[in-house]
C-alpha cells in the first residue's frame, strides 16, 4: 500500500454521508415518487401518441436524483424517420388537441 | 437455462444484501447476465449497496401491479454491463406483493437473464417466503453466532417445505455462506468454528467470508465489494463462491490466522 492509497482508503465515510443526505432529502420530501413518475410518463406518452405510434416496450424512463438538480429523461424509440411518422399520423379534421392560443 | 437464487438467513444484519450484491457482481464479472432483485418491500437497501439509489424510477411492486413494464423498472449497472437491479418499493405495504404477480415477474426475468438473485428480507413473513418461492438454489447466509445459526436452521426448514420445488417433491439446492468469520477468534475458542456450523446445519459450504473492513468501505461507496477492492479477502471469497455456484470445483480457502507483526509482538490480536 503506497502513501496515496493510504489516504484514499480513509475517505469512504464522507461519501456515505453525502449519498445518504441526497437520498433522504428526496425520500422525506415525497414518499411515493414512483407514482408521480408513472403519472408523468402516462400523460407525456398520451400527448405524444396523438402524433406518433409508440411502442410501450420502447419507452425508457430514467431519473438521476441530485442535491440541487435532478434529471428526468424519457427516451422514446421511434421506428424510421420521425417526420414521416408524424405525417402518417396527421390527425383528421376534428377538435384541436389543445385549445388554440387566443390572439 | 436461467437459475433463480435466493439469498436468505432468517436473521437480519448477517450480510444478505452485501452477499447478494457481491455474488451478483461476481457472476456478472464472469460474463453472465445477472439481475439482483430486492424483496425487502418498505425497507429496500440493495439499491444503496449497489450505488443505484439515485436512479430508481419504478420498482418490483410497480411491475407486479402492472404500473410499469419490467424493462422500465430494471436499472442497468454503470460498471458492469451484464448486471441489472430490480429495486423493491420503498413506500407501499408488503401486502402489495402478490404471489401471482411475483411468479409472473420471475418467469419474465428467467427469460432475460442467466441468473436471478433474490435478496430476501429478514424474518419468515410474506416477503421472505415469496423471495424463496421460485428459487432453484438457496444461499443461506449465516454468522458464526448462536442466534444466526438457529434462524438459519429454521429457514432451511422453510426451504424444504414452502418453496415451489419442495411442493413438487423436488430438491432445492441449499448452500451455506458463512459470513463475518474471524479465524483468530475461532482458533481461540471464542467463536463457533466452520466445522461446528457445518455439523449443526449440515448443508454444503459455499464459502467463508472473513470479517473485514473492506465490506463497510464498499457499502459506504455504493460498490459491490468484489468491484471495490479486487485484492481483498472478502472479494476472493465471494469470487470463489460465485465460481462454485457456476458449478466449478474450487478448493476452499480458510481465512488465515496470520497475525500482523505488532499483534504478534503484543501476543494477541490488536482488535479482539
Amino acid at each position: 500500500m503506497n502513501l496515496f492509497s493510504f489516504f484514499r482508503r480513509r475517505r469512504s465515510a464522507p461519501v456515505a454521508r453525502e449519498r445518504l443526505q441526497v437520498l433522504l432529502s428526496h425520500e422525506r420530501g415525497n414518499g411515493g415518487d414512483s407514482e408521480l413518475l408513472a403519472v408523468l410518463r402516462d400523460e407525456i406518452l398520451r400527448v405524444i401518441s396523438a402524433h406518433l405510434t409508440i411502442d410501450d416496450d420502447k419507452v425508457q424512463v430514467k431519473l438521476e436524483r441530485g442535491q440541487a438538480v435532478s434529471l428526468l429523461e424519457i427516451d422514446i424509440e421511434v421506428p424510421g424517420r420521425l417526420d414521416q411518422q408524424i405525417r402518417k399520423r396527421r390527425r383528421p379534421a376534428g377538435p384541436p388537441l389543445l385549445p388554440a392560443p387566443s390572439t | 437455462m436461467a437459475r433463480v437464487v435466493v439469498v436468505t438467513s432468517g436473521k437480519g444484519g448477517v450480510g444478505k444484501t452485501t452477499s447478494t450484491a457481491a455474488l451478483g457482481a461476481a457472476l456478472a464479472q464472469a460474463g453472465e447476465h445477472v439481475v439482483v432483485v430486492d424483496f425487502d418491500v418498505g425497507l429496500r437497501n440493495l439499491d444503496l449497496v449497489m450505488g443505484a439509489e439515485r436512479r430508481v424510477v419504478f420498482d418490483l411492486i410497480n411491475v407486479v401491479q402492472g404500473d410499469a413494464r419490467l424493462h422500465q423498472a430494471l436499472i442497468r449497472d454503470k460498471r458492469i454491463e451484464t448486471l441489472s437491479l430490480l429495486p423493491a418499493s420503498q413506500t407501499r405495504d408488503k401486502d402489495a406483493l402478490k404471489p401471482e404477480g411475483v411468479a409472473k415477474v420471475i418467469a419474465e426475468l428467467r427469460e432475460k437473464f442467466d441468473w436471478v438473485i433474490c435478496d430476501s428480507p429478514a424474518g419468515i413473513e410474506r416477503g421472505a417466503t415469496l423471495a424463496m418461492r421460485h428459487a432453484d438454489i438457496a444461499v443461506v447466509v449465516t454468522n458464526p453466532e448462536v442466534s444466526s445459526v438457529r434462524d438459519s436452521d429454521r429457514i432451511i426448514g422453510l426451504l424444504d417445505s414452502k418453496t415451489e420445488r419442495a411442493e413438487r417433491g423436488e430438491r432445492i439446492d441449499k448452500h451455506l455462506l458463512l459470513a463475518r468469520y474471524d479465524a483468530v477468534r475461532a482458533a481461540r475458542g471464542e467463536m463457533l468454528k466452520v466445522e461446528d456450523v457445518l455439523e449443526i446445519l449440515s448443508i454444503p459450504l459455499l464459502g467463508i467470508i472473513p470479517e473485514s473492513e473492506d465490506v463497510l468501505r464498499a457499502s459506504n461507496l455504493g460498490v459491490p465489494v468484489t468491484l471495490n477492492n479486487p485484492a481483498s479477502a472478502p472479494t476472493r471469497a465471494y469470487l470463489d463462491a460465485a465460481r462454485r455456484l457456476r458449478g466449478e470445483t474450487v478448493v476452499m480457502t480458510f481465512p488465515s490466522q496470520k497475525r500482523s507483526l505488532i499483534s504478534r509482538l503484543l501476543g494477541r490480536k490488536a482488535i479482539a
